[in-house]
């Protein structure tokens, strides 16, 4: 993987044939998806449906635990990042991650921004860097006098966009999201959602939600994921224009979830 | 009280109607487990208020002690013992010692190099030499002051009474002697404190690291499961057992190391046998080993998983994580585990009696390869005695002891606070 390889490929992820076990269980089945750069997508479905698990296949993430296997292909600008020769420290690196619920280091908000890019080796002017991450993570204002504080002070929200700061100051190119929310308050939960808006423009953007209305408003495409067959694995059942999805979606599964009669 | 309402205000059904007549004996349970809970500290205070009163008891309180010469008899031209030249102390004393005894004190250095403080400890000891013939309790020295007085003034014309604390300065300052009243710990102290320093360079870090690649770097395999099994085992066995175990590796088997001939160290041809400080604090390090790993394992598993996924998902290596995150985290954990298993080291004698501590020695440890004795062999040694004395300064040498551990313990619980109150 080679920064030289970014391309006009409109597509920044190319999932074939994905098949994820844990141990004997398969989570994940069969899916095949194609995410646009610079776009917000979301993935919805029921719990339990592998919605997490296939976001985590994103950065590999998921080989953490014990036990997990992957079968199939997911391509990054055309490179599978399950090829033997790719080290899953370079995937988290361009691929960041915000996880459900907020987990900042328990070190000052300046520490916090500045680890990650410290650990890789930054070399240009670490309190500019925190300070573009913290903006673009819209927080700047709120903790500009309290940079030596620790980031466990900040209330939920801020510290999701503490840890959304830190993912930027790591410059990756895509920010997975794992129902960045749900632990949050409406206003909260608002904040994260504009902040994604703005996101958008520089980065690529997949997020995992739990919360349709949300999923609605700040994504351009959606995947549906439900179980299925024999195995009872999760697979796409539905991907296209988020508009689509909510309004005249094409599966039946898909209509009876997005309006609340199942699920 | 609820039950003053009328019934008639509750809808009541016979079902219902149990409750009132059961809160009485819910009430009068809740009660008894109190009463009970009451007693458990109770006993557990009484029990150390007990073990305190008996060691203090022994450890203070008057003492009859009649020289074997009378120190005015000493005196020249009217001036006391305390006052006179050094050069006449050595007069004195080369009067009143054997010819040997003296060539042996002149042997160590010349006679005019001793300060004058030293000969009159020379001449306090060999010449007057002051016995203790009887000890009071504190408890009767407090309670039944006249009536000591009275007695030991009839059984003991001769003797000095007076009230002392066998925990002086000096007992911290000299090094065991045969005689109680010249006996101290500082060789003891010493030797706690090297065997202790041993015992940490080793275990700590080899404990730390085995938990760390248990709980960060494994995944549960049977075999895995059998280790784990093992290690917590481990931490019951009998001291006595660890003992052996080191007298078999690290005296016998590994003598030429824990002698330091293999450094070339051997002062004198009686240390070279292996029954060293490195030995006893090696053995004592694999007795506390399994503890040092057990409450580190604990520490480390008690580090949000959140927290290894946040750095990991940055890019983090599984080793970054762990040195900036998860042991940062664990660090007032792992330092509590140790502090307990320092406490458990410091007071163990039986494995250091089989690894061959000395019983007698009055030379300081001088490394890890010299002889060595701690403060519970010296203990243990001195309450063995027949002499009443040896009791009292098996006392004073138990406080010494406790206040060493407290030491100890409230240097580790400060360390530990400081690491813990940054973020």
């Amino acid at each position: 993987m080679s920064q030289a390889v970014i391309s006009k490929n409109p597509y920044v992820f190319e999932v074939r044939d994905l098949n994820i076990f844990y141990d004997d269980f398969k989570a994940v089945t069969d899916v095949n998806l194609k995410i646009e750069r610079n776009k917000i997508t979301a993935i919805i479905g029921p719990s339990g449906c592998g919605k997490s698990t296939l976001l985590r296949a994103f950065n590999r993430m998921n080989e953490l635990v014990p036990g997990t296997r992957v079968e199939g292909e997911v391509l990054f600008d055309s490179q599978n990042l399950y090829a033997p020769d790719v080290d899953p420290i370079e995937v988290r690196y361009r691929i960041g991650m915000v996880f459900q619920k907020p987990n900042p280091f328990p070190k000052s908000i300046y520490e916090n921004v500045a680890w990650g890019a410290r650990i890789h080796g930054y070399q240009g002017d670490m309190d500019e860097l925190v300070e573009r991450s913290l903006r673009s993570a819209a927080l700047w204002d709120e903790v500009k006098d309290k940079l030596d504080q620790s980031g466990l002070s900040l209330s939920g929200g801020q510290q999701q966009r503490l840890c959304i700061a830190r993912a930027i100051a790591v410059e990756p190119e895509v920010i997975l999201m794992d129902e960045p929310a749900s632990a949050l308050d409406p206003i909260a939960t608002l904040k994260i959602e504009e902040l994604m808006q703005e996101l958008k423009k520089d980065y690529t953007i997949a997020v995992v939600t739990h919360n349709m209305q949300q999923a609605a408003r700040v994504s351009d495409y959606t995947a549906m994921m439900m179980l299925t067959g024999d195995s009872r694995a999760g697979t796409v059942i539905e991907y296209t224009d988020t508009k689509v999805i909510f309004t005249m979606p094409k599966d039946k599964r898909t209509e009876d979830y997005v309006t609340g009669r199942f699920g | 009280m609820f039950n003053k309402r009328k019934p008639s205000q509750v809808p009541h059904d016979a079902e219902k109607d149990a409750f009132q007549p059961h809160l009485h004996s819910r009430h009068r349970a809740g009660r008894v487990w109190l009463l009970v809970f009451q007693v458990s500290t109770l006993i557990g205070i009484v029990a150390l208020s007990a073990l305190l009163y008996n060691v203090a008891n022994a450890a203070f309180g008057y003492a009859a002690i009649e020289n074997k010469v009378d120190p005015a008899s000493l005196s020249i031209n009217g001036i006391p013992l305390e006052q006179l030249h050094p050069l006449d102390l050595t007069y004195i004393l080369q009067e009143h010692v054997s010819e040997g005894l003296f060539r042996k004190f002149a042997r160590e250095k010349p006679m005019e190099e001793y300060s004058r403080e030293e000969i009159y400890d020379l001449v306090m000891r060999w010449v007057v030499q002051p016995q203790v013939v009887e000890t009071w309790t504190l408890f009767d020295s407090l309670a039944h002051r006249d009536e000591i007085m009275r007695q030991a003034a009839e059984k003991y014309p001769q003797a000095r009474i007076f009230f002392r604390s066998w925990l002086t300065s000096q007992f911290l300052t000299t090094p065991q002697s045969s005689k109680p009243e010249f006996a101290g710990v500082r060789t003891a102290i010493l030797g706690s404190l090297w065997t202790i320093l041993i015992t940490l360079l080793f275990a700590f870090p080899v404990g730390v690291g085995a938990a760390i690649y248990l709980e960060e770097y494994t995944i549960d395999t049977p075999l895995n499961r059998i280790i784990q099994t093992n290690i917590n085992n481990l931490a019951g066995v009998p001291s006595i057992i660890y003992g052996i175990l080191g007298l078999a590796i690290f005296v016998r088997l590994l003598e030429p190391l824990t002698s330091g001939a293999l450094f070339g160290y051997v002062k004198d041809a009686t240390t070279a046998n292996g029954r060293t400080i490195l030995s006893a604090g090696l053995t004592l390090g694999l007795l506390i080993l399994p503890l040092i790993i057990i409450n580190a394992q604990e520490a480390i598993r008690a580090v949000p998983g959140s927290l290894r996924q946040a750095s990991l998902g940055l890019g983090a290596t599984r080793w970054q994580t762990i040195w900036h995150h998860v042991l940062p985290s664990a660090l007032p954990g792992i330092l509590t585990g140790a502090i307990l298993a320092v406490s458990r080291a410091v007071g163990e004698t039986a494995p250091l009696v089989v690894v061959g501590a000395s019983t007698f020695i009055t030379f300081d440890p001088d490394g890890p390869f010299s002889k060595f004795t701690t403060l519970p062999i010296q203990i243990y040694q001195w309450t063995a005695r027949p002499q009443a004395e040896f009791r009292n300064i098996a006392a004073a040498a138990i406080l010494v002891l406790l206040a060493l551990l407290l030491t100890l313990n409230a240097s580790a619980v400060l360390l530990r606070n400081r690491f813990s109150r940054r973020l």
